[in-house]
């Protein structure tokens, strides 16, 4: 692929052609907020945080969706940039529930990040309505708080990669927006089948994996790569260690090709955390019921297997 | 073919219909049945002619004769009267609305002079549901002439020759958007007509696809064959039963007469069109939200690049359009891109069609050349302000545009003039508002629109609108601080940088446009805690002005919460802290006593 060469924050430089002014201010060391874009999943173009300025362009183009041109001059952090991306945040935390303290994201929250970054409090200038959804606790799984929600598309880009499962999507106008499955329905009732693909793009405290809630700060946790090894799709899950010991396992944002199920995920937590003593919950006819390893994994005579290995 | 001595011809279209047109057109029938003329004189059902507050309407030809209002009552005597006896009803005829005169004739009416019909050239004269109508007054000639004659490249020439602009909105060259989607490459292309028309108040495109759906097609199959596209969409709003039922009745006739389908014409030029019922939300009608819809998912825009002309609809270097850019399209060739672009000015050439609502005498669709003065617009063709009340200004371009004061009523009416006053041509929505209306509230208005519409994908325009709109609300109700102009400005300036697609980028226009021209209302509710044109209820106090009392005490026997007391005979009082201002003692008081401010 041919290069070109452009000016990034008064630096010249020269990139391979084709890629995107988000992609080319990384590769020159700068780094530009983005909640929306996952690379290789979507790139909506909605969240507007990674708005960049470009030399004669008449708006504020967002860096994640805009392709570097010859010659282009692109400032990166502009007084007019900070402004925008802190009205933008501003503009988010005026309609957030201000949760730090208890949220299990706290500490790797790309909103809490960027508030701090370009210096955002609260009260904002654009106090008023806050939205006042009701949050899904309907499942053993995932926990919901549409309130924290802000809106990036990544949980319905990343469910519907998977054929059939397609489980939410945009619902309502205007401010009344919200991501809902079909018919707004709570998870419980709808096709998803907790494989929590979606809480592992979540970049806020809006989806979380209900098996970690209250066993520790994000800081506190630390992670081990695991391969799973119930299907040849070999997803990938995290094994979350606090001082030394498993505290749960979770799911690790996939790669194309992986579509990461629940079975893998409590196989994976069967396997590494000893500890864990309850049965694991299957829904059965809209209601979550306590099924033996076996029958959750599907795996009858395998688990005497693992039960071997464990050992 | 059968020969008739007169014609009548009676509105068909919507706004017609509701008023009673169809019942209409069956007396006259019924009428013309029973005194034997019906083999002499032929009813003919047309679309809309764009004066709909005056329906139903009949046009009796050949004369010509304007009748406005007719009711069923007056069928028997415009048959015995007009077509037996050459007698023409005068009481049925249009009065100007200063003269009072009766004017007989359609193009002596002033809504009517000042317009120059192109894009609505067939409509309310042909039968829309008659092809051979259509074909009668050169119909599909254009389309011949351009297959037959011109080859892709040179009909790309010749639209960009003509300088014809973008009806929809933005305003795009139309020559050089086929030019993109003609050398966008792949064997695959789709034509879209954008027939979604959301902006409240406008219905020229309606109105189009009512009275002459083929100049649609036509100009479409045009635009098919330059870019090379063998398939096409038009995508109508569910709302608009009847143009959908005409569009459908126009394809069929079309394609029987081998002007639409495989091997067009002999020539071997193939386009099939099919019709997608729109779901209806004002975000739709923004392409790449549009074709979104035409897919299947959820009407949401996308960032442009790409854009349409290289990945469209379902992937595919796609071509889009507005209604009435369409209907522009078999005119150019049919007499010529120069004859076309003698109308208008240096950049925006043709013709547009305006939706006139508000405060204005004659209200409806005009369809005027580019350049004329908003002046004439709203003083000749609209006939003035109702009731002799003053102007204030002129909302253009619907909810994403801005208003004009008077003092820029004489800048000539073109895409670039309008953008540089703050406001935009947008589908060409004109609403005029009097010395009544309250600005702040007009803004509220359009931006609590935007705000409901708002597809809710970018930040800036589903969480900015809101806040703006908010603040709109505390100034109105008379909660403001000086700090909200700015606000206003600054918030408004950045969703105008940074949301997603047009819905957003002009939705704080009625805003901006507002406060830079009238900033002195908004500043009268913020720092006087008072509405000038006595709109906000919030800010309003009732008073009785005593010189004119004359203490008859009609007020006090309507007043619901006893507010008003008084002696008879002896100038009455309000008590302001009872007052829940409901108005009514100002609608009872013969003496005009009462003052709102
Ligand atoms: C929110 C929004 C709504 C729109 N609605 C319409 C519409 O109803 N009809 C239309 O023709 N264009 C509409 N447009 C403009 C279209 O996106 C597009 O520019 C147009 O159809 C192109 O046709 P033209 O070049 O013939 O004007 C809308 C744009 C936006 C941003
Ligand atoms: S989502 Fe982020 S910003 Fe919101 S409460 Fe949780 S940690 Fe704080
Ligand atoms: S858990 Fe899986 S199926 Fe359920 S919504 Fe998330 S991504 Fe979709
Ligand atoms: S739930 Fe999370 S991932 Fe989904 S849209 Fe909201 S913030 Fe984005
Ligand atoms: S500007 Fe508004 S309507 Fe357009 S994409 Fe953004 S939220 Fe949706
Ligand atoms: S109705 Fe008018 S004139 Fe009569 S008492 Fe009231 S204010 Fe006076
Ligand atoms: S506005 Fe209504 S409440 Fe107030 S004085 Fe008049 S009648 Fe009474
Ligand atoms: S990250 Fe670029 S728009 Fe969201
Ligand atoms: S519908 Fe009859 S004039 Fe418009």
């Amino acid at each position: 692929m041919a290069n070109i060469t452009l000016t990034i924050n008064g630096q010249k430089v020269t990139v391979p052609s084709g890629i995107t002014v988000l992609e080319a201010a990384e590769m020159c060391g700068y780094s530009v907020p983005t909640f929306c874009h996952e690379k290789d999943l979507t790139a909506p173009g909605a969240c507007r945080i990674c708005v960049v300025e470009i030399k004669g362009w008449r708006n504020l183009p967002p860096s994640c969706v805009t392709t570097v041109a010859e010659g282009m001059e692109v400032e990166t952090e502009s007084p007019a940039v900070i402004e925008a991306r802190k009205t933008i945040l501003e503009l988010l935390v005026a309609n957030h529930p201000l949760d730090c303290m208890t949220c299990e994201k706290s500490g790797d929250c790309k909103l809490q990040d960027y508030a701090y970054r370009y210096g955002v409090t609260s009260p904002t200038p654009y106090e008023g309505e806050k939205k006042q959804f009701a949050v899904d606790d309907s499942n053993p799984y995932i926990y919901r708080d549409p309130n924290k929600c802000i809106l990036c598309g990544k949980c319905v880009a990343i469910c519907r990669a998977v054929a059939d499962r397609n489980v939410i999507d945009y619902a309502f106008r205007g401010f009344n927006t919200k991501i809902a499955t079909f018919m707004d329905t709570e998870l419980k009732d709808s096709a998803c089948v907790y494989c929590n693909r979606c809480v592992t793009v979540c970049p806020v405290g809006a989806l979380s994996d209900r098996n970690m809630m209250g066993k520790g700060r994000t800081w506190e946790l630390e992670k081990e790569e695991v391969t799973c090894t119930f299907c040849e799709s070999g997803c990938k899950f995290d094994v979350n260690y606090k001082n030394g010991k498993v505290v749960g396992v979770t799911a690790k944002n996939p790669s194309a090709g992986r579509p990461l199920c629940l079975k893998g995920r409590l196989g994976t937590e069967f396997m590494k955390n000893p500890d864990k003593t309850d049965l694991p919950l299957v829904n059965k006819d809209g209601e979550f019921v306590e099924v033996s390893w076996e029958e959750a994994l599907g795996i009858g005579p395998i688990v005497e297997k693992i039960n071997a290995l464990k050992k | 073919m059968q020969l008739y001595r007169a014609h009548v011809l009676v509105c068909g279209g919507t706004g017609c219909v509701s008023s009673g047109s169809k019942k209409i057109q069956e007396a006259i029938v019924d009428e013309l049945a029973k005194q034997n003329l019906d083999k002499e004189i032929k009813v003919v059902e047309t679309g809309c002619h764009g004066f709909c507050e005056m329906g139903p309407i009949v046009i009796v030809y050949p004369e010509g004769t304007f009748y406005c209002q007719v009711q069923v009552d007056d069928i028997a005597e415009i048959v015995s009267e007009h077509l037996v006896k050459g007698r023409i009803v005068q009481r049925l005829l249009f009065k100007a609305p200063l003269t009072e005169e009766q004017v007989p004739s359609y193009k002596d009416i002033a809504f009517y002079r000042k317009q120059h019909r192109v894009a609505l050239r067939n409509c309310g004269h042909i039968d829309p549901e008659h092809i051979q109508e259509y074909i009668a007054r050169d119909g599909y000639e254009g389309l011949a002439k351009a297959l037959t004659t011109m080859t892709p490249q040179q009909v790309i020439e010749e639209m960009k020759k003509s300088g014809l602009r973008g009806r929809g909105g933005g305003g795009f060259p139309t020559g050089l958007k086929w030019e993109f989607a003609s050398k966008s490459p792949g064997p695959k292309k789709y034509i879209i007509c954008n027939a979604d028309e959301g902006d409240p108040g406008a219905f020229m495109d309606r109105s189009v696809l009512e009275g002459d759906p083929h100049s649609v097609l036509e100009g479409m199959l045009i635009g098919a064959y330059a870019i090379g596209a063998d398939e096409g969409y038009i995508y109508v709003r569910a709302e608009y039963p009847l143009a959908i039922k005409r569009l459908k009745v126009a394809i069929a006739q079309a394609e029987e007469l081998g002007l639409l389908g495989d091997n067009i014409l002999g020539t071997g030029f193939s386009c099939r069109l099919h019709i997608k019922e729109g779901a209806g939300a004002f975000v739709c009608g923004e392409e790449t939200a549009l074709m979104a819809s035409i897919e299947g998912s959820r009407g949401m825009p996308n960032p442009r690049p790409p854009f349409p002309a290289v990945k469209g609809l379902w992937e595919k270097p796609s071509n889009i359009n507005n209604v009435e850019t369409y209907a522009n399209v078999p005119v150019i060739f049919l007499h010529g891109a120069e004859k076309f672009a003698s109308m208008g000015t240096e950049n925006s050439k043709g013709t547009k069609v305006f939706a006139l609502t508000g405060k204005l005498r004659n209200t409806g669709l005009a369809e005027v050349p580019m350049g004329i003065s908003l002046r004439e617009i709203i003083f000749d063709i609209g006939g003035g302000i109702m009731e002799d009340k003053k102007f204030k200004a002129v909302q253009i371009g619907g909810p994403s545009g801005g208003c004009i004061p008077e003092e820029h009523l004489d800048t000539p009416v073109d895409y670039d003039s309008l953008i540089a006053l703050g406001a935009m041509m947008g589908s060409g929505g004109l609403v005029v508002m009097d010395e009544t209306s309250c600005m702040v509230d007009v803004a509220r208005f359009f931006l609590n629109f935007t705000q409901k519409e708002s597809c809710g994908k970018c930040t800036p325009c589903r969480e900015g609108t809101k806040r703006m709109l908010e603040i709109l609300q505390k100034i109105c109700d008379g909660n403001g601080v000086p700090e909200d102009i700015t606000t206003l400005e600054t918030l408004g300036a950045v969703i105008k940088n940074t949301a997603l697609c047009g819905l957003g980028q002009t939705a704080p226009n009625p805003v901006l446009a507002t406060l830079r021209y009238f900033r002195h209302e908004y500043e009268a509710h913020i720092n006087d805690k008072k509405c000038p044109a006595g709109v906000c209820t919030a800010l309003l106090e009732y008073k009785i002005v005593a010189e004119n009392c004359k203490g008859c005490g009609a007020c006090a026997r309507v007043c619901p919460v006893g507010a008003i007391t008084g002696e008879k005979k002896e100038p009455h009082e309000i008590d302001t802290s009872k007052c829940i201002k409901c108005g009514s003692c100002i609608e009872k008081c013969k003496f005009n006593a009462i003052v709102k401010g």
